[in-house]
């Protein structure tokens, strides 16, 4: 144990390829730590949920919405970019298995009866925003003017970002709990969500909003919209589908 | 005159990396950069606005994280490697002393004896190694959701979102010390030090 003898210490050959190999003991314990993690999650999960709900109330910097689990809707695009497009420029589309083919200004909906709801949005991928408002017409209610078919039996929905698409069957479609919503959180909705207009099906797994409503077809069967052609489910019911058991929000 | 001061440029450089050490070094950073990226692109609000295509970014996440350890298994085939992994594993008294100096924000080298790798380097190794295969097996739970039940797969999420903002933070530092450090940049880049710093940063070390 005398500390001045480093002439003859650790070389190649020596102590530096000796010695306990603590390493090893670091990396098996790093590996357990997340075999614990993993199995402690649930009760570690609901702790720190709380805890940054509560946090998250109170930070102006909004830093927590950035943590794991620490609250906030999150932005989600399957395109490069989005054109923008505001009450002059926005249009939506019903057509496919109607009598009367229509097309919508955003004033147009406007001049609609109005819709609001306050539940939660539950995204397939495990975020949970608590209590949002959306407002808008419902979509039984486009459907109804636009005279639906005997023929038709779903809907499909497409968006002006080019690649996304939704669809629900007619039943589904016609539940009052989903609305062409134009309000979100009490103001108009933003680009960022979907604006000016995006679907808000209340029950389902959010994926089903599809922002930047801009057509809506009514179809004789369900096509799979475009999460839905990469294994997502195509009646997202949330609690009851994608083999999750999230508690439901409509 | 004298013969030593002819050899003496030549005796500055020291052999620090091999080919197969820079090599593993170099795969594994493109590949741990590909999906610290990806990553932040699928979680920053921001990025996400800014790089959209969702498809595409998982995918190259997916498939960038699961070659993650590919390069490291592949250098296992080098002695040199090998040995190195050998000197990362073992600590000697040295180290524990090096540790302490370390919590004592002591920073002056004789507080501070390291082979050739100092013990702050040591652990860093064993746990970043650690650390990614708690990813990938956490990630493989997420990718292949038929294989574990459902409250596994949440518990996966769970530990891969807060492990991977801990590995961020740990890997700014080792990305910091390297940028704070240009010698052992070169040590990485060339494989080759100056005997100086050597003797300096590594003093137990005898290459």
């Amino acid at each position: 144990m005398n500390p001045e003898q480093p002439p003859q210490a650790p070389d190649d050959d020596g102590r530096d390829t000796r010695g306990t190999p603590v390493g090893r003991r670091v990396f098996l314990g790093t590996l357990a730590l997340g075999a614990l993690g993993v199995a402690a999650a649930p009760t570690l999960q609901r702790g720190l949920e709380s805890f940054l709900a509560g946090a998250s109330d109170k930070d102006p910097t909004g830093l927590t919405g950035l943590l794991p689990n620490g609250g906030g809707f999150r932005y989600y695009s399957v395109t490069s970019s989005v054109p923008k497009k505001n009450a002059d420029t926005y249009r939506l589309t019903v057509d496919g298995l109607v009598d009367r083919p229509t097309t919508y200004t955003l004033a147009a909906l406007k001049a609609l009866p109005q819709t609001r709801m306050v539940q939660d949005v539950q995204c397939v991928t495990g975020w949970r925003v608590p209590d949002t408002p959306f407002e808008g017409v419902r979509l039984s209610r486009l459907l109804d003017a636009a005279g639906v078919r005997s023929s038709a039996g779903a809907v499909r929905f497409t968006c002006f970002d080019g690649a996304y698409s939704e669809s629900l069957t007619l039943d589904q479609a016609r539940r009052a709990d989903v609305l062409v919503a134009l309000r979100m959180r009490d103001e108009d909705i933003g680009h960022a969500h979907g604006g000016p207009a995006r679907l808000y099906v209340a029950p389902m797994y959010f994926y089903k909003s599809a922002k930047w409503l801009s057509g809506i077809t009514v179809t004789e069967d369900v096509e799979p919209g475009y999460w839905e052609e990469r294994g997502y489910d195509i009646d997202a019911w949330v609690g009851r589908s994608n083999g999750r058991d999230d508690e439901p929000t409509s | 005159m004298s013969p030593r001061a002819d050899t003496l440029p030549a005796a500055t450089a020291v052999r620090r990396f091999g080919r197969a050490q820079r090599g593993v070094h170099r795969a594994t950073a493109v590949l741990m950069g590909v999906c610290v990226f990806t990553a932040a692109c699928l979680y920053v609000p921001q990025l996400a606005q800014l790089v959209g295509r969702r498809a595409l970014v998982v995918t190259l996440h997916q498939w960038s994280g699961l070659a993650l350890p590919v390069p490291v298994l592949l250098g296992l085939a080098s002695r040199a490697f090998r040995s190195d992994l050998g000197r990362l594993n073992r600590f000697g008294p040295h180290d524990r002393t090096w540790l302490r100096a370390a919590l004592r924000r002591d920073k002056r080298p004789s507080s501070r004896p390291a082979g050739k790798f100092n013990a702050g380097q040591k652990v860093y190794a064993a746990w970043i190694a650690g650390a990614t295969l708690v990813m990938l097996g956490t990630g493989l739970m997420m990718w292949f959701t038929h294989l574990t039940p459902l409250v596994w797969r949440t518990s996966a999420t769970f530990v891969h979102d807060w492990l991977a903002l801990t590995v961020g933070i740990v890997l700014a530092g080792h990305i910091g010390m390297a940028l704070a450090d240009p010698e052992a940049r070169r040590g990485m880049r060339t494989g080759s030090v100056d005997r100086d710093w050597a003797e300096r940063e590594h003093p137990l070390w005898r290459p």
